[in-house]
């Protein structure tokens, strides 16, 4: 199962690599990992991708919470946790591919941030099932290269969560 | 009055009550060594290697429940002590080690003796603080001493730049230190603590399971006083023995891999078992799915991340354990009846582990004149005083010494239990007597592990440490021989020492007394007189080479799958 958990840390020098490490110590998976401070600046919010049974899920959070530097962790739900990702794609776009993959652009709502007689370049953002179906319409015109952000996300209503 | 970062570091230490550090000097920590010089409330010991010097403070920290502290300089003496921190982290010893560093402006530079010690002891330690200002010097310190011994205890590590430790500021050390990520539950949750106990009374087959965090968190009394007061038997991880006396009618012993028979028939038949300050270690649990197969699990431990880390746990507990066990003695006590009753339901359990007792004690057969190790571990028991402290390297001696030793007190076993650490026998014994030099201290040894941390006879000699090293030689790496006998054909592959090392002549190169046994009828003899000897002794017992450590539950297997004989 895929779980995006949220880890309010210190924003010190060195915490990323303690929860890095955490992960590669104890053989856990990071699909994907952003960070940066917060509205706070003496916090930084990072928040991964992980994938593991129950019990597995339970351990990465438990082993989070228990480095000195995180102050709090949130495995979010699904239903209750808005998912955002940002993606900048450059995809090849010379003679009726061009018009294509300004179609597809349109559809998803990315907007071309650079152009060349031969590319554009595309940014889009969206849920990580929408970006990802975005990708795979622009692939078979011949995905040049793909850099994405990875998930951030945020809990709904109208309670901030600051630690 | 303004103070440099060096002097600082010492007065902070001299807050926490730290009366002896274990350290070895070098460039990066030249100031902090001149500071020392005339700072006489702090007794300083030399040991002859870094790695010694932090087993000696995590032998010190075993022995007396306080932290310990060691000092290294940067680079190659930081390094040293990696194994020895990985040691105490492994069995939650709490400690605080201070390395030297390279000037803050060359950090990063690969200056000369420079190591990001930092980076490499993040995952064995609890935590570290590297000192970048010597304005947060003091701050750092009152938090490494309040992790170190606080929760789950651990070591923790400060890195001090040279020039931290010569600029000055004002010193002023706070009161009381509040970390916003670090709150380690101490109260155990009422409603769950009630509910064990009710779980508990309910029991027909019930064993308590213990492991080193009752010693570390002080709990032995009250554990002790639970089991009798619901008459529960009770079996002990390696660091968990002393936790509970051994001479007791409901101790099991030991359980695990080389358990007692009884204990791991107990735990493999039970109906409720109750861990304490237990984490399932595989050495303990054998194949996991067949652990405890009958049993409901309640597990109490301070750290939430053991609780259902190995095995499924039916009532976790998260809480200091001695507050844990002080409530539910209190919970117990208002219910008296049901403890007559339950205690009158336990008496067939009681009955069927007296007999897996009676059928298979640990034992060895003495023949000939030759010196079975399992005797020596005994007599050393007869000859010793109850309070003596023995500490161990790992191995075959090891694993007799929690055999046969019979530990009736805590904190009288110090052993590399997780990490399994050669050569922590000595130079722990040596933080132990040097933190009680009127009792008596025993390092036992195999010739394997003596030898890797030998150089400590010299610490011994030098800061008149008495402590009495036992070597039981059988030219061996004798455990990993035993592994090779039963599982690889006998192909002792590089486990013979074939070097035979004569140690009556090393310990007198060092201006130790050494004494030797051949005989089976000169063990007494030898025990006695390097006690009755004031000062360190090294005792050699030239043991059956090929002995084994029996029972055995080969790795993977369950624990029921036990090799008797």
């Amino acid at each position: 199962m895929k779980h995006t958990i949220a880890v309010l840390v210190e924003n010190e020098f060195g915490v990323l690599s303690r929860v890095v490490g955490l992960f590669s110590g104890r053989g856990f998976n990071i699909d994907s990992l952003t960070v940066a401070p917060t509205n706070d600046e003496s916090l930084s919010r990072i928040t991964l991708v992980t994938r593991g049974d129950e019990q597995i899920i339970e351990q990465i959070t438990k082993q989070l919470n228990k480095l000195i530097d995180v102050i709090k962790v949130i495995d979010f739900e699904p239903e209750n946790a808005i998912e955002r990702e940002m993606v900048l794609v450059k995809v090849s776009a010379e003679d009726e591919s061009r018009a294509e993959v300004l179609r597809i652009a349109d559809i998803f709502r990315a907007k071309v941030i650079d152009v060349t007689p031969k590319s554009y370049t595309l940014e889009a953002t969206g849920t990580p099932a929408k970006v990802a179906a975005m990708v795979e319409l622009l692939r078979p015109l011949g995905l040049k290269e793909l850099v994405s952000t990875g998930p951030v996300v945020i809990g709904r209503g109208a309670r901030g969560w600051k630690g | 009055m303004k103070l440099n970062g060096a002097r600082i570091l010492l007065e902070c230490l001299k807050r926490e009550g730290v009366d002896t550090i274990f350290g070895y000097p070098g460039g990066t920590v030249i100031n902090l060594y001149d500071e020392l010089f005339s700072f006489r409330e702090i007794r300083h010991i030399l040991p002859r290697h870094e790695q010694a010097g932090v087993h000696a403070a995590d032998g010190y920290a075993r022995a007396t429940g306080k932290v310990g502290v060691a000092i290294a300089t940067s680079g190659p003496g930081a390094t040293n002590t990696i194994t020895a921190i990985a040691t105490a982290y492994m069995d939650s010893i709490p400690m605080v080690i201070v390395t030297g560093q390279v000037p803050t402006a060359l950090i990063g530079n690969d200056a000369f003796q420079e190591a990001d010690i930092i980076g490499i002891t993040r995952p064995c330690t609890k935590h570290n603080f590297l000192v970048k200002d010597v304005k947060d010097l003091a701050l750092i310190m009152k938090k490494a001493f309040y992790i170190a011994r606080t929760g789950r205890p651990g070591p923790v590590l400060v890195d001090l730049p040279k020039d931290v430790q010569i600029a000055q500021t004002e010193f002023e050390y706070p009161e009381s230190v509040e970390i916003r990520g670090y709150k380690p539950t101490v109260e155990g949750h009422p409603k769950q603590i009630e509910k064990a106990v009710s779980v508990m009374l309910q029991a027909k087959k019930p064993v308590i399971y213990v492991g080193g965090g009752v010693i570390l968190g002080n709990a032995a009394g009250e554990l002790t006083k639970l089991a009798h007061q619901l008459g529960i038997p009770v079996t002990m991880t390696l660091n968990g023995l002393g936790s509970f006396p051994e001479d007791d009618d409901l101790s099991l012993g030991m359980l695990g891999m080389h358990g007692h028979y009884c204990a791991n028939m107990a735990v493999s038949n039970c109906d409720l078992l109750i861990a304490v300050a237990a984490r399932f270690d595989d050495r303990v649990t054998g194949k996991i799915a067949a652990f405890a197969p009958h049993a409901k699990i309640i597990h109490v431990d301070v750290d939430p991340t053991s609780i259902k880390k190995n095995v499924r746990v039916d009532l976790p507990i998260v809480g200091d354990v001695r507050e844990v066990l002080t409530r539910m003695l209190k919970v117990i006590n208002g219910h008296k009846g049901e403890v007559e009753t339950m205690k009158q339901n336990l008496a067939p359990w009681i009955e069927q582990i007296n007999e897996w007792k009676a059928k298979h004690p640990v034992t060895y057969k003495q023949t000939g004149s030759t010196i079975k190790p399992q005797y020596v571990i005994q007599r050393l028991r007869a000859l010793s005083n109850p309070d003596a402290i023995l500490a161990t390297d790992v191995g075959q001696h090891q694993m007799w010494v929690a055999q046969f030793f019979q530990f009736t007190r805590p904190r009288t076993l110090l052993s590399s239990g997780g990490l399994g650490t050669m050569g922590f026998g000595l130079p722990a014994a040596m933080g132990a007597q040097a933190a009680f030099p009127e009792r008596q201290v025993m390092a036992v040894c195999g010739d394997g592990g003596f030898q890797m941390n030998m150089q400590e006879l010299a610490t011994l000699v030098q800061n008149r440490l008495n402590v009495k090293i036992v070597i039981l030689n059988n030219n061996f790496l004798g455990m990993v021989r035993q592994w090779q006998e039963l599982f690889f054909d006998k192909r002792y592959s590089s486990t013979c020492m074939e070097l035979p090392i004569d140690f009556i002549k090393l310990a007198e190169a060092f201006g130790a007394v050494g004494l030797q046994a051949t005989k089976v009828d000169e063990v007494d003899g030898v025990i006695k007189k390097a006690f009755e000897i004031d000062g360190p002794v090294l005792m050699e017992f030239k043991v059956a080479r090929e002995e084994k450590v029996l029972p055995m539950v080969p790795a993977g297997a369950s624990l029921t799958e036990m090799v008797l004989t």
